[in-house]
């Protein structure tokens, strides 16, 4: 498997993934906002379609897209009159409203969206890992960095309000960095499958897991492992690689879930 | 006496028309240890959260320590626990990592925690007695020993004011008793203000100095020894009109 570069590649950029999309869906599980992922999938699809319409890199403008769209859904959420899963609707459908439109002017409704709905993730250029790989290194950087504000609102949002800390800037930098992550996931599992990275590692390892901070290691730990093993599998057994990654989440999920049940938590 | 919390004249609805609040006049000087008590929806929250500046009056003016409560530039000497403190998601907080999240503030929001920070959150949980179980998760907790977490939470900031709203929520009698001499030596020891906001005050009637009843406005405001007797009984508080 190793000898063939695509699979190489694969690799390489499922690995990435794998590790940053649930240390980002951990905050936004912990937050009760696991859907925001979903959500900004659907902007991004715009975003694609933008890309596909305007004959431009479709991960660019899916990137840009997403971006907004995180953004607009936090502000929606905290400044707008809509309730939080309210303000996901909205950005949701109009997302992918606005894609379908775009996409059929360009007249390519049947014409390599698949891909950005699906993945595409063996056709991987060494460019798109260099860029997966950079976005990804800078993804977890901010994480580290900010692990303790971001651990601390998901802790004691209104303490951590009176107390001075900066709310709205946190809230803002989770949203560009759930965008990133999509943008960035969209080759490897595609758009409507990007959630379920951010969200399943992060709901498995918090049936197994004894803190906080340990929650957060083991869900990337699940994560990387989904991916590499889904990966894997999908070339011996011949299976959509994007759909296989998640099944195995999935699957990780089950035992860890059960694990829970039979230590008693 | 330095005033820590000053309302003069505070009005306040969350819609045009919506009377919470009337014309409520508050003074709590540095030091006290204050209960502010009344029914369920006479606007105790409300009150608390004009006081900490989340909200601002629509009539008269709310000052922290001397400066517009909305305004106010030493957050980080507030401590707040907010009514059902809760953890939000799946992931089982360990008590320490709780009380961590309380130095945000006065800590730095970049990289980890140094070692004088480390001390503040090991110090605060000794001082509510939960060392034995500070790397426990605190979904293991009883509901009491949770409460003293997040007030440990509130005392790792080194506040200058510390506001508990409803912290005996979910709390069993005895753990009631226990928690409310805590904050009576917490008061007494760090000489820190303390304002406990409850529908119920029997719990701490004996340690307060002070006890505020609130409906819409200020009904009664001394020694909780000056109250009459017929205020003792919650019902009456909620009942009168």
């Amino acid at each position: 498997m190793l000898e063939t570069e695509f699979m190489r590649l694969a690799l390489g950029a499922g690995a990435v993934v794998g590790v940053l999309a649930p240390a980002v869906g951990f905050f936004l599980v912990q937050r009760r906002q696991s859907l925001t992922g979903d959500g900004i999938g659907h902007v991004a699809f715009a975003g694609v379609a933008v890309g596909i319409l305007l004959d431009v890199s479709p991960v660019l403008t899916a990137l840009v897209a997403a971006v907004l769209g995180g953004v607009a859904i936090e502000l929606l959420r905290t400044h707008g009159r809509a309730a939080g899963d309210q303000a996901l609707a909205l950005v949701f459908y109009t997302g992918i409203a606005l894609g379908v439109v775009l996409v059929a002017q360009a007249g390519a409704l049947n014409v390599g969206l698949f891909q950005y709905l699906f993945g595409s993730i063996l056709t991987v250029t060494r460019s798109d890992l260099a860029l997966v790989a950079l976005l990804g290194a800078c993804g977890l950087a901010t994480i580290g960095l900010f692990y303790r504000p971001l651990a601390g609102v998901v802790i004691d949002e209104e303490g951590a309000r009176v107390a001075g800390v900066p709310i709205a800037a946190l809230n803002v930098m989770l949203a560009a960095l759930a965008a990133v992550t999509v943008a960035l996931s969209m080759r490897v599992v595609g758009i409507l499958l990007v959630a379920a990275l951010m969200v399943l590692p992060v709901s498995a390892a918090g049936r197994i897991a004894w803190s906080m901070r340990s929650t957060l290691v083991l869900s990337m730990v699940i994560g990387l492992g989904s991916a590499l093993a889904g990966l894997t599998l999908s070339y011996y057994a011949d299976l959509p690689p994007g759909g296989t990654i998640v099944l195995v989440a999935a699957g990780t999920f089950a035992v860890c879930a059960l694990t829970g049940v039979l230590r008693g938590r | 006496m330095s005033l820590a919390v000053e309302l003069a004249g505070v009005s306040f609805g969350y819609r045009p028309g919506q009377r919470v609040l009337e014309d409520v006049d508050l003074e709590l000087g540095e030091g006290e240890f204050v209960a502010l008590a009344g029914p369920n929806g006479g606007g105790k929250t409300t009150l608390v959260r004009i006081m900490l500046g989340l909200e601002r009056p629509t009539r008269g003016t709310a000052l922290l320590y001397g400066e517009p409560a909305h305004r106010f530039s030493r957050r980080r000497a507030l401590g707040y626990l907010a009514q059902r403190s809760e953890l939000g998601g799946d992931a089982p907080a360990t008590v320490r990592e709780v009380v961590s999240a309380g130095r945000l503030a006065a800590g730095g929001l970049i990289g980890p925690l140094r070692r004088r920070d480390r001390e503040r959150v090991t110090d605060a949980i000794a001082r509510v007695g939960l060392e034995r179980v500070a790397d426990a998760p605190l979904r293991t907790l009883s509901g009491g020993m949770q409460q003293r977490a997040f007030i440990a939470k509130a005392l790792a900031g080194e506040p200058s004011l510390l506001v508990l709203d409803e912290p005996t929520t979910g709390v069993d009698a005895e753990s009631q008793e226990s928690l409310a001499l805590l904050l009576g030596e917490l008061h007494r020891d760090l000489g820190v203000t303390i304002v406990y906001v409850s529908h119920e005050f029997g719990a701490v009637e004996h340690v307060v100095e002070r006890l505020v009843l609130v409906r819409r406005t200020i009904v009664f405001d001394g020694s909780p020894d000056d109250l009459p007797g017929v205020w003792h009984d919650p019902s009456h508080v909620h009942a009168r009109d």
